[in-house]
């Protein structure tokens, strides 16, 4: 190299080669090594990031997919009308007396009988090893349905009830003989009824419906609990932050991007939303207390205020999203456009905003996925709770107490039942499916409208 | 501006919008997360046996609880707040220049802290001074203190198993910590005689100063990695006994009695933990578990005495109900805090 530039044209480098162009010298096996090894270095890392990944996947995969599959119980239950309704009137104000202790002995009394008529029975089980194979959550659900059709008392239904979660367990392999002895919550007499009772076709385990549905349980009943008010709660604050973000993000952006002089003030606002995308969430989560719950004195829990912190979130990575694809549109569209006598605005709306477009849905939809991933944010706001009660239909159920998904996965991973680990990582799945699904949306998107100069 | 001006106005209006649809119709709970797990029981059963909506529960903390609980009254404000340490002087004050003047104290049972390792391992019988001797950054040894150098458990004690001491024990931010300093550490610091000389160094103006700083230097910890703060809940304390199989945790009983199948529980002065040597008084790691009424919100909000009633009812609170079925030590006075839940009495000044 410093002969070619030194030597000029009177005094040719390289008009005696000392090797061949074929072999190789030193330097040049020196150079592609490092080329070799810098490959290598690079398959690595890809290797490395997939691995991770995969592994990621497979233990939330192998942890999560049981919790798809629930164990039930069906037998017939009579509806004995003296427990149910004393009253003998069937006046749902006055059966409404009977609690679920009423409803929890009448589900036991149908299932020992059922027992007793099958010839189901094992040496040494108590009364209790029997009832304790129904789910606590049995009971709310039939007297629910009784009070809404107080006819059915008196009749015999076919009644299919949740096992409770260690006989989940068992049936799934997480619950062994061996763990029953150790297990406070379960005799290994109930493991040998489980038996029987598959043999029997009482007890079969199924695709779990409940879980995408119900809402949560508290920790004596894992086996009944769901992603219903979550999903429910994740889909509000997902649609709000749309209705809040995109006007307002595109709207902000086309102002500074094609009206707004250049001057101080538009540098500092620029830099502002740079910083603003940077900042930790969990700040978000303390301003929206601040200003949303404590000042404007909007509900505690609500999507509504959920939604509009994660909006504060969403929005500087929108605008930033949205400027760099008014950017890419090239400024011979606007000078023609401005050419044949188009306003500003025309030229805008009718021209850049179309082209811009697909670049804004993409960044909307990435803005909307880490949102919807988000927890820490929605800690302060008080939607990291236990929800019992499904938010009502829109717009007076965005002031209703919700949850979301990330938020339950991380409340069930604390949950002291091993049942709830399968829940949770079951949680991740569902959420992975919605992140997922919302990425390729963007890519497809960007594929089908993305145009190229 | 323009833009941030208009987006400001619209955030206004839906704030205002919000304000004027939101008639709270549900009770909101927050507060101690070691009494989540009962708050949760009781709303769910609640939400099934009344027309009233279930409450929402929050967990985050005692002490985040109370001071949430103390910024007011009025329907954006919460109702309950959980605690597993009692409300403090400080609390009340905040309360009363906020206008949360009267408040019910409800006690509705004791909760224990045991000691468990990996249900595989040696079985452990441990007093507060074991785990003084082999957790204190200082311990007495001769007749002066000298920096902890146990590294196994039977250097602490020679009937105690030759395994290596590792514990993993609440971070500071928990209320369970409290209760293990002072009725595990502070007692242990006190049977093995190493209180006595950190007294006769303790500095202070009076005597009771002394005491404290005494106590202070007591709960002092070793940093050799022996004694490792859990700052996330018994699930990670699980989960890193379940790494390291030779590691002594700290749980709460209702947490250790859904996990019997994983953990073996340690005695305490030879008192194996459970419900009924709680209740009794002889195992010594015990704490009562409260939550705060706020009166001014009975018959505002619906559902909420009612709530508070179906709680402490015998049969939900009571020796056979639920809450006592997943680990909560049924008070013995139930019937006396049912009364005064029954004619809505505010708690006096604390002592």
């Amino acid at each position: 190299m410093t002969d070619a530039t030194a030597g000029g044209l009177a005094a040719p480098a390289f008009s005696t080669p000392k090797s061949s162009l074929l072999s190789q010298t030193a330097l040049v096996r020196r150079r592609n090594a490092a080329e070799t090894r810098f490959k290598a270095y690079g398959i690595a890392a890809i290797v490395l990031s997939l691995a991770t990944l995969g592994f990621m996947l497979f233990t939330i995969l192998t942890d999560g997919v049981s919790a798809f599959f629930q164990a039930k119980l069906s037998f017939p239950v009579e509806l004995t009308a003296e427990t149910l309704d004393p009253q003998g009137n069937r006046n749902r104000d006055e059966m409404a007396k009977v609690t679920t202790l009423g409803y929890n002995k009448v589900l036991a009394a149908a299932f020992a009988k059922e027992m007793t008529a099958r010839g189901i029975a094992i040496d040494g089980q108590s009364d209790k090893d029997v009832t304790d194979m129904i789910s606590k959550d049995a009971a709310g659900d039939l007297r629910a349905a009784v009070l809404a059709n107080p006819q059915m008392v008196g009749t015999t239904i076919d009644a299919t009830v949740l096992a409770t979660g260690r006989i989940d367990g068992y049936l799934k392999g997480r619950v062994t003989m061996e763990t029953a002895e150790r297990d406070a919550n379960v005799t290994p007499e109930q493991l040998q009824l489980a038996d029987l009772l598959r043999e029997a076709g009482i007890l079969k385990s199924s695709f779990n419906w409940d879980f995408i549905t119900s809402p949560d349980a508290s920790d004596q009943r894992p086996e009944a609990a769901g992603l219903g008010v979550a999903i429910l709660g994740s889909a509000y604050m997902m649609l709000l932050v749309l209705i809040t973000c995109v006007p307002v993000g595109v709207a902000a952006s086309i102002y500074l991007e094609e009206f707004a002089p250049k001057n101080v003030w538009t540098d500092a606002i620029e830099v502002n939303i740079s910083n603003l995308a940077a900042v930790p969430s969990i700040v978000f989560g303390i301003l929206g207390l601040a200003i949303f719950i404590n000042f404007a004195g909007m509900p505690n829990s609500s999507s509504l205020v959920g939604a509009l912190v994660l909006s504060l979130m969403t929005l500087p990575t929108i605008i930033i999203a949205t400027r760099a694809s008014i950017r890419a549109v090239p400024p011979s569209i606007r000078d023609a456009a401005l050419g044949i006598g188009a306003s500003k605005m025309q030229t805008v709306f009718h021209h850049v905003l179309p082209l811009a477009m697909p670049g804004i849905l993409t960044g909307t939809i990435l803005g909307l996925a880490s949102a919807l991933g988000e927890t820490a944010p929605l800690l302060l706001i008080g939607m990291v709770a236990f929800v019992d009660n499904y938010p009502g239909s829109p717009p007076d159920g965005f002031l209703d107490p919700a949850t979301a998904l990330p938020v339950q996965v991380f409340g069930w991973a604390q949950r002291a039942d091993p049942a709830f680990i399968e829940r949770s990582s079951g949680a991740i799945i569902i959420l992975l499916i919605f992140l997922v699904a919302m990425n390729v949306l963007a890519v497809l998107l960007r594929r089908r409208f993305e145009r190229r100069w | 501006m323009s833009f941030m001006k208009s987006s400001a106005s619209a955030l206004a209006i839906l704030a205002l919008s919000a304000t004027a649809g939101a008639a709270r119709d549900q009770v909101q709970i927050t507060g101690s997360s070691t009494v989540l797990p009962y708050s949760t029981i009781v709303a769910e059963a609640f939400g099934e046996n009344f027309d009233f909506p279930s409450p929402v529960v929050e967990g985050g903390g005692s002490g985040a609880g109370r001071k949430k609980f103390c910024e007011g009254v009025g329907e954006n404000t919460v109702d309950i707040a959980n605690s597993s340490s009692r409300i403090s002087k400080s609390d009340i004050e905040l309360c009363t220049t906020n206008g949360v003047t009267e408040i019910m104290e409800v006690r509705f049972g004791y909760d224990g802290i045991v000691f468990a390792s990996d249900v595989n391992g040696p079985e452990f019988a441990f007093t507060p001074a074991h785990i003084y001797g082999a957790l204190g950054a200082q311990v007495a040894k001769d007749g002066a203190l000298v920096a902890n150098a146990a590294a196994a458990w039977n250097e602490v004690d020679a009937a105690l198993p030759a395994q290596p001491i590792l514990a993993f024990i609440p971070g500071t931010k928990h209320g369970t910590r409290e209760v293990f300093d002072t009725k595990v550490i502070i007692a242990g610091c006190k049977e093995t005689g190493a209180h006595d000389l950190f007294l006769a160094v303790a500095e202070g103006k009076d005597d009771k100063e002394k005491a404290g700083n005494a106590d202070k230097a007591c709960m002092e910890l070793r940093t050799d990695g022996k004694s490792v703060d859990i700052d996330g809940d018994y699930t990670e304390t699980l989960a890193r006994i379940d790494a390291d199989k030779t590691a002594i945790g700290v749980f709460g009983l209702s947490f250790y009695q859904n996990n019997t199948d994983k953990l073996r529980v340690a005695t305490m002065n030879g008192v194996v933990p459970s419900a009924e040597t709680i209740a009794a008084a002889e195992y010594p790691v015990s704490r009562p578990l409260y939550f705060y009424v706020k009166k001014a919100h009975i018959g505002v909000i619906p559902g909420l005495k009612e709530y508070v009633t179906f709680f402490l009812s015998d049969e939900i609170a009571g020796p056979d109900g639920p809450l006592a079925a997943y680990g909560l030590v049924s008070d013995p006075e139930l019937a006396a805090t049912q009364a005064m839940v029954e004619a809505e009495t505010p708690m006096g000044p604390l002592e």
